[in-house]
């Protein structure tokens, strides 16, 4: 390790522009000419469209254009699409309701776009949208995920029963012997709340023409530009690949909510050739709130077969997921393939079978968010083995230690393939951090104060570095999840690495940078990363589901050796030596057992000038590019241990210690990685304690801004205690497994966990506000009372 | 937002003369409750009339047996300043209790207590000290001043100037916060002065701040937490929403209550 190279706490190289203000979001850009989009939202759940009069917007002031979905439909514009089909048990695809990019005939939930109107000022697009005409003949709509398969109402044709599909699993046989021969079955019904994913900085899109060249540039807060130009070329048809550039400047936040192509991108670079100008659209908060992709929503009944010594013999899920209005971009993907995979958890569990249907509600559509399915899967799982052991009357940890899958490779009965993990190592650090021998005492202390106190666990597993591209496409995917890098460098040395990664908050500037230092032995300041622009990278996947340290800078390791034997080829010529004399170490090229060798930055150089080889030896320059395809999922996994401190007079739950002990495999820059966490573990608890997406039965946001959407803040927080045990990941080149998720994904659960254990039963909802739980208090006082 | 005028008079006098002139026309102080109902449109003056720079409305000071805080004092002149620390720091606490330090540097006593937010906190300490709310025009004591939800006996263009609360011998504020918005969903104010023995409740009442008669009754006989045990104020006039149905609101009400008067009292 170098003071910068793999494994160095560095510094974030991009945090000098961000703690300065010297970011440049989408909002920071302006284009010459730019006009001001403002969309026309449905302010009703589900309504027929009978009527837009446009007239009276189009005689306003500064207004450029009106435009409606007819429009679209007149321009041939295509709908927006999901990206990863599912088949019901019965073979039959899953139900895909048309999504036009501007409402045709109808509209489905609250924040539904109807129209849009172009102006000179944002003033001016926003007073004409309030004079478009809209007749709504209102219908009555479905908000409840438990309900929408027996509702009258019916939000897409396509799909009478408002079933998107119903998928599954697993071996449904096997596990129903495993539930017959069982002698404890432990059942939880579980709700996962839904949420708004809020990430600072709010989607924005400047769509610009030029007519010149007859190309589109757009410019937007996306985590894969190249996915969203394909998706817009392609299926959309705004324009052909090679005429549509997407740039992706810095991006404050992700969270999974900017994967999706959305309606206002595709609308902007549309508009921008019908008005002549660019068109700029930035969502205020309020339309976050209702348009963004919003992210979980399950409602769950499972099942845990044990036999008398308390090893688990199967499980047994049926989820209804609530996928919105409409299949968002991966939507579909996220109940199921996300979902149902990860139900193993980290235990040896012979026999799984899970349901899973997937609806249409009048809510706003449902997609990833961070963690995205294996939150689901950890929760359910993690609860299960929480009650399953107090049903048994055996320790947690013990309970969980004697189920933990202990050898590796392990096939598991739901598609994965664990390759490595050392769970009890996490275990067994995670307790001696949380002083888990201390907790009878802390909670004597708590009572004595009157307060409840509790503890509980989360040994949670997910699958990162998506994805195989042949295993996905096999499930589905529309898409490969592969990666790729090009790396070039300078004449003086100087490395540029092109990736297809995205960095919003990552610090892939400072990760990436230090692979370079790591393998080339340059110095980071001669780093520089670039991404998020088509057309200096030529194509790449974007960043989510923790896949840019194992795909993306497994691809950057792949190029960063092709330079290096290009390098070799080079120095062999330089140092007149035979080219399998090279050696390439610390930056330098030397010739075996010799005292000759050359900088790295002066082979550049050679390689440039081409003095010393003639061209047909060998091509000049030193630029090479690497496509990487992982051949396995990674598998994070480690204990989370939470402990909190309740005071019944109020339900108010304060957290009073936190333990994460995490494996990432090889960690690049550990500072970093605990930024992940934290973060991941705010947002985790975020959703246990205070997030909830209400929709109200009419199907209005009932928490559509902060007054009523309760974000965790520093103070709701505790001081985190974070520590790692290792085991390199064996299918990457570098051993990395991936952090992005870990922290929302463990999390939940061990809230929840703590919670019920403080309080002495397992009816506690998510999130668990002090309402919920000061209501939980009083049952369990009064059991019979509440019967 | 829409267009409007802006005018910032330099005294109290043509604040007045601009809004009887300006039907339409609004009073702002710290703007944090105005200037976000403007941008989402729900409020649209023709002409905002800006106390800003109104110094005579900004002083605190002892006068006798009170404590006057000038209408444009915000809530972080309030938090800090030694004569309210000294005489009622109760109401130091309070004002250091709302929003956080973006609100208290910006938000005023003034705007607070005219848009009367059924959860706001300073309604909570004008009816739990008895205050008087002081106007270009008149004097108002705060149990006929605030009449109901975001609703006040203000006329049109009236301005507060001034709120005088008399000094207690006794008083604390405890509050329960929205976990969302943190504004009070359930917060009690409770004072002792002389036989005046006053517990007025914000944030938990479906019509607003109000007194609650019957734990003042059992205060009266001894001003100690212990008084109060087991009391809440019935679930029927209480709020519902996703934070906090009526009966955990009412339930809180108790628990501030006696909270409030343990911190009053010492305990
Ligand atoms: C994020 C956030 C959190 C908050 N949290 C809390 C909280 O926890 N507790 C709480 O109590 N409040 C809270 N508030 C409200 C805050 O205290 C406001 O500042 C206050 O309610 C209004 O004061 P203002 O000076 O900003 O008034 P403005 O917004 O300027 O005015 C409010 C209204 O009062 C009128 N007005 C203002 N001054 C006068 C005057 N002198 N005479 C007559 N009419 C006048 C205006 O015309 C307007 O109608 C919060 C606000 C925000 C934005």
């Amino acid at each position: 390790m170098t003071g910068t190279g793999i494994g160095a706490p560095v510094r974030r190289k991009e945090d000098q522009r961000f703690i300065t203000g010297k970011g440049r979001y989408t909002d920071d850009l302006t284009r010459p000419g730019q006009a001001h989009a403002y969309f026309v939202r449905s302010p009703h759940a589900h309504a027929e469209i009978v009527k837009i009069d446009k007239a009276a917007a189009e005689a306003m002031p500064g207004v450029l254009a009106v435009l409606t979905g007819d429009d679209l439909a007149a321009d041939n514009i295509g709908g927006l699409i999901c990206g990863w089909m599912i088949h019901s048990k019965d073979g039959t695809p899953m139900k895909a309701g048309a999504h036009p990019a501007l409402a045709q005939g109808k509209v489905r939930y609250v924040g539904d776009h109807v129209a849009v109107v172009v102006a000179e000022t944002l003033a001016q697009a926003r007073d004409a949208a309030e004079a478009v005409e809209v007749d709504y003949k209102l219908l009555p709509a479905i908000a409840e995920t438990a309900k929408a398969r027996s509702s009258k109402v019916v939000v897409h044709d396509v799909a009478p029963d408002n079933t998107v599909y119903e998928w599954h699993l697993g071996d449904k046989d096997a596990t129903e012997a495993a539930f017959k021969k069982a002698k404890h079955v432990t059942s939880l019904d579980i709700t996962n709340n839904r949420l708004i994913p809020n990430p600072i900085e709010t989607r924005a899109a400047i769509g610009e023409y030029d007519m010149g060249t007859d190309t589109y540039t757009l410019y937007t807060t996306s985590q894969n530009p190249h996915v969203a130009r394909l998706v817009l070329s392609a299926f959309i048809g705004i324009a052909p690949e090679n005429k549509l550039r997407v740039i992706a400047p810095d991006v404050g936040g992700g969270f999974g909510s900017k994967i999706f192509i959305y309606a206002e991108e595709t609308v902007c670079v549309w508009a921008s050739k019908k008005v002549g100008r660019p068109v700029r659209w930035n969502s205020d908060r309020t339309e976050a709130f209702l348009s963004d992709a919003h992210g979980r929503d399950h409602v769950t009944r499972a099942q845990l077969a044990l036999d008398d010594s308390g090893k688990i013999l199967g499980l047994r899920v049926h989820t209804i997921a609530n996928l919105g209005a409409y299949l968002s971009t991966f939507s579909s993907s996220v109940p199921t393939y996300l979902y149902a995979p990860l139900l193993s958890g980290q235990y040896d569990i012979p026999a799984i079978y899970a349901e899973v249907d997937g609806v249409y509600t009048n809510t706003a559509p449902v997609d990833a968010y961070r963690g995205a399915g294996r939150p689901e899967a950890t929760f359910v799982v993690e609860r299960l083995v929480e009650v399953a052991a107090r049903e048994l009357g055996m320790d947690p940890a013990k309970f969980r230690k004697k189920n933990y899958i202990k050898r590796f490779p392990h096939q598991t009965p739901v598609i994965m393939n664990y390759d490595v993990g050392d769970y009890g190592a996490s275990l067994e650090k995670a307790l001696e951090m949380a002083d888990y021998k201390g907790f009878n005492k802390r909670k004597r202390e708590s009572a004595k104060k009157g307060k409840l106190r509790g503890i509980g666990f989360s040994s949670y597993i997910e699958a990162c570095g998506i994805a195989p591209s042949q295993a996905v496409g096999s499930l589905g995917a529309g898409v490969g999840l592969w990666e790729s890098a090009e790396v070039r460098v300078n004449p003086t040395g100087s490395v540029e690495v092109l990736t297809g990664s995205h960095s919003h908050g990552q610090g892939h500037e400072t990760t990436f940078a230090q692979l370079v230092c790591e393998r080339l032995g340059v110095d980071i300041n001669q780093v520089n990363i670039v991404h998020g622009d088509t057309d200096k990278v030529q194509f790449g996947m974007g960043t989510y589901g923790s896949r840019s340290g194992a795909v993306g800078m497994s691809a950057i390791t792949r190029a960063i050796d092709k330079v290096i034997e290009k390098g070799k080829k080079v120095a062999a010529y330089a140092m007149e030596a035979s080219e399998k004399d090279i050696e390439f170490a610390d930056g330098k090229f030397s010739v075996a057992g010799t005292d000759k060798s050359m900088a790295f930055g002066e082979i550049a150089l050679q390689a440039y000038i081409a003095h010393k080889f003639s061209g047909q030896d060998l091509e000049p320059g030193l630029k090479e590019g690497a496509f990487y395809d992982p051949t396995n999922f990674t598998f994070p996994a480690g204990m989370h241990i939470c402990e909190v401190e309740i005071d019944p007079d109020t339900g108010v739950t304060t957290i009073e210690r936190f333990t994460a002990v995490d494996d990432f495999g090889v960690v690049i820059n550990p500072m970093i990685v605990e930024g992940q966490v934290h973060g991941g573990i705010a947002q985790g608890v975020g959703q246990a304690l205070l997030e909830n997406a209400v929709y109200d039965e009419s199907g209005q946001l009932v928490t559509a801004s902060y007054m009523d959407y309760a974000m965790p803040r520093a103070d709701d927080l505790p001081s985190f205690d974070v520590g790692m045990t290792v085991t390199p990941c064996p299918s990457n080149p570098l051993g990395i497994k991936g952090c992005g998720e870990a922290g929302a994904i463990a999390a939940p659960p061990a809230v929840i966990n703590a919670i019920t254990n403080a309080v002495g039963h397992e009816d506690v909802p998510m999130p668990a506000t002090p309402r919920a739980v000061w209501h939980a208090i009083h049952k369990a006082k009064a059991p019979m009372a509440a019967e | 937002m829409h267009a409007f005028e802006y005018h910032r008079p330099s005294n109290v006098r043509q604040a007045a003369a601009l809004l009887q002139k300006n039907e339409d026309a609004k009073i702002v102080a710290g703007g944090h409750t105005l200037l976000p109902t403007m941008k989402q449109r729900l409020a649209a003056p023709s002409a905002l009339v800006d106390l800003g720079a109104l110094s005579e409305l900004r002083g605190i000071e002892k006068k006798g047996r009170a404590v006057v805080i000038g209408a444009m004092a915000t809530h972080s002149d309030v938090a800090t300043s030694d004569v309210v620390a000294e005489a009622i720091p109760g109401l130091a606490k309070l004002a250091e209790l709302i929003g956080d330090p973006a609100v208290r540097h910006r938000g005023t006593i003034g705007g607070s207590i005219a848009n009367n937010d059924p959860a706001a906190d300073y309604p909570a300490a004008c009816l739990g000290l008895g205050a008087t709310i002081i106007t270009n025009k008149r004097k108002i004591p705060a149990e006929e001043f605030f009449t109901g939800m975001f609703d006040t006996a203000l006329e049109e263009g009236e301005i507060i100037t001034k709120v005088s609360f008399p000094i207690p011998a006794k008083a604390a504020y405890a509050k329960f916060r929205n976990p969302a918005s943190r504004y009070a969903l359930a917060g009690v104010f409770v004072s002792k002065r002389g036989s005046d023995i006053r517990v007025a409740v914000t944030g938990a009442g479906s019509d607003g701040v109000f007194r609650w008669g019957e734990a003042e009754e059992a205060l009266a006989k001894r001003f100690a937490p212990k008084s109060l045990d087991g009391m809440s104020p019935p679930a029927k006039g209480m709020n519902t929403d996703i934070h906090a149905d009526a009966e955990y609101r009412a339930h809180l009400v108790g628990v501030m209550a006696r909270r409030a008067v343990a911190a009053a009292t010492g305990r």
